[in-house]
């Protein structure tokens, strides 16, 4: 590990082969002005964000009925799609916050677009309960707050302590962000002229690097990291027990908690690899992500792919092991009832797909590697689709069974969210660096006069 | 806002120097050499935090940890007060069961523990960084792309000494901080 290799070796493993100076100045290139490419993915992502925005000032306008609600079933697709978002925040975090308490030496050129992609997931999420609520003028209903009638939120409800851990979710990977931008803003704004440097000097809070801001920084960082580890874990447990907590078959299962977990970090980062297989491209960074760093990825994905195909057999196992009919009759109907299409969706696309990652060719072929992630973000849709609507449309009584009809409301409302996340994203990864400039150069060793790293 | 304008001032009028080093061993000779002399208040800035420095320096630990626990505690105490209180203060009795179970509030309490550790950890940078840190000391872009730089405040009759030291240890450059 002595020598700094030559500028123009093909990058391998986590050695970089830039100086502190050539980093500076690809990371400060990549906010450029944009080309045309991306201009034109920005103005798509607005375009459906706004028909999001007309979806929703018609369901404000007249209510909920235009969604495609229909008796037993009144959780339906924007739960699907809060369950969905909610889950791909978590391979951010991950990455962010666990794997740096790891030490791992490759997180640290795509922590920073998959923090982002928390954050823009989390923000996305957090809307869907609101919109799903109906009146969404008196959301903060919600909230613990002293009101005329002296009343409080019921602690023991699943969906309360949803509230608590989305929004502290939301709050503390904001931060984490935030606070890890802050010396590449100082670096970027010691870049730039004009009105940028305007911008960058605000954004950047003074800070100049020295000894002192590094000590405090660092240590902060290392607390940061550790407060926001148990949340990867805790976040989609609280989510899974708006389901498991109630004993809807399908749904009361203790497996729930690590199950969603799991699907939570895979869906996570098959957005990773959606969202920077392309970005790497159109920012010129190949050569601070490349092959290294979609081999660890794509193994990352192996591992909770086939924890998923696990826990996929073992909810068959104790529906068929348990006994119970109706825990048997849910399951059945999953494989073969009317929503076979979507229960085998799922299972394919999840579990099964997750499998060809055993084979490093694919892990390292990026085209490979963008198809199946485009598998697993429609899988993953439809495992939450799965769970939630065909469990609810099998009610207790047989007569009281019926089919979820999806409308252009809820396709709307959808296709909004994917607008808002890919605008959020866009436009972050223009204004900010998208690959972490300090935390690259942490990783660079410093010349020496002497020679030698001592 | 007036005190810490005068900071600001105050750092800008006194003689100093400031010296800018491409390799790290150098500057941490240099600053080693410094510290024997005495010259405790040195500035060193660097691009990215780096170890070898930090251990030249001497510093302790960071301060931050007391407040990202006391936040913790604070925000678990809060978390499991608020539940149980609000229980009481509205009961709903459901079937003789417990009015403030404590399994349910369990979740609401380390919520709040990781959200105020959080924001605590966060303010107390804050606190120790900027607020209470040296302001307006002398800086140069280069220090936050590839350069250490190293500030030593010091007297008028110093100065040459001080550039001497500065360049036998291996600076690239040694600019005159005065008013």
């Amino acid at each position: 590990m002595a020598v700094i290799a030559q500028p123009h070796d093909p990058p391998q493993g986590h050695v970089i082969n830039q100086t502190h100076a050539e980093v500076t100045r690809d990371v400060v290139a990549t906010l450029g002005p944009p080309s045309r490419g991306y201009l034109l993915l920005l103005a798509a992502a607005v375009s459906l964000f706004l028909i999001g925005i007309f979806t929703f000032l018609i369901l404000i306008k007249d209510g909920l009925g235009h969604a495609g609600y229909n008796p037993p079933i009144f959780w339906s697709v924007y739960i699907t799609t809060f369950v969905f978002w909610v889950g791909i925040g978590h391979a951010g975090t991950l990455i962010s916050a666990i794997l740096f308490l790891f030490r791992s030496p490759w997180r640290t050129a795509v922590y920073r677009s998959t923090e982002a992609m928390t954050v823009f997931a989390v923000m996305t999420a957090g809307l869907f309960p609101i919109i799903h609520i109906g009146r969404q003028w008196i959301f903060y209903w919600l909230l613990p707050y002293p009101n005329q009638r002296f009343l409080w939120p019921n602690f023991k409800s699943p969906l309360i302590w949803d509230v608590f851990a989305i929004s502290t979710y939301l709050t503390v990977s904001t931060t984490f962000l935030v606070f890890g931008l802050i010396p590449d803003v100082a670096a970027v704004r010691d870049k730039v002229t004009g009105w940028r440097k305007m911008i960058y000097s605000w954004s950047s809070v003074g800070w100049t690097g020295t000894d002192n801001q590094w000590r405090h920084y660092s240590r902060a960082y290392l607390y940061l990291a550790a407060l926001a580890t148990p949340l990867v874990l805790s976040v989609h447990s609280v989510v899974s027990w708006d389901f498991a907590v109630s004993i809807v078959p399908g749904w009361h299962g203790t497996i729930f908690a690590p199950y969603f977990v799991a699907g939570a970090i895979y869906s996570g980062i098959g957005m990773v690899l959606t969202l920077i297989i392309p970005l790497r491209r159109a920012l010129r960074i190949e050569h601070m992500i490349h092959s290294y760093h979609f081999d660890n990825l794509a193994k990352l994905t192996l591992l909770t792919g086939s924890i998923l195909l696990y826990a996929y057999a073992m909810e068959y196992f104790v529906a068929w092991y348990s006994g119970n009919t109706f825990e048997q009759t849910t399951f059945y109907r999953r494989a073969f009832g009317p929503m076979w299409w979507a229960g085998w969706t799922m299972i394919i696309c999840n579990a099964f797909v997750s499998q060809l990652l055993w084979f490093r060719k694919i892990r390292t072929n990026l085209t490979a590697l963008f198809v199946i992630s485009i598998f697993i973000n429609i899988g993953m849709w439809f495992e939450r689709y799965v769970i939630i609507v065909s469990s609810l449309s099998n009610d207790y009584i047989p007569w009281a069974w019926d089919q979820l009809n999806p409308t252009w409301a809820d396709w709307g409302i959808l296709a909004g969210s994917f607008g808002w996340f890919g605008m959020w994203f866009l436009l972050f990864a223009k204004t900010f660096p998208i690959v972490a400039i300090q935390e690259i150069k942490e990783m660079i060793p410093m010349p020496r006069r002497r020679g030698g790293h001592g | 806002m007036a005190l810490l304008k005068r900071g600001k001032s105050a750092a800008r009028r006194a003689p100093g120097l400031v010296a800018s080093f491409i390799h790290v061993d150098a500057a941490v000779d240099a600053i080693r050499a410094l510290r024997a002399k005495g010259y405790r208040n040195l500035v060193v800035y660097t691009p990215a935090p780096n170890h070898e420095i930090e251990e030249a320096l001497e510093h302790g630990v960071s301060p931050v940890r007391l407040f990202t626990l006391i936040g913790g505690l604070t925000g678990c105490t809060a978390g499991f007060a608020m539940t149980i209180w609000m229980s009481y203060d509205w009961p709903l009795v459901v079937g003789g069961k417990t009015i403030a179970s404590i399994p349910p509030y369990v979740v609401i309490g380390f919520e709040l523990t990781i959200l105020m550790g959080a924001l605590s950890t966060v303010a107390a940078v804050a606190l120790f960084s900027v607020l209470m840190g040296k302001r307006g000391t002398p800086y140069d872009p280069r220090f936050s792309d590839d350069m250490i730089g190293v500030y030593v405040p010091t007297t008028h009759e110093q100065l040459g000494p001080i550039e001497q030291l500065l360049r036998s240890a291996g600076a690239a450059e040694v600019r005159h901080e005065t008013a």
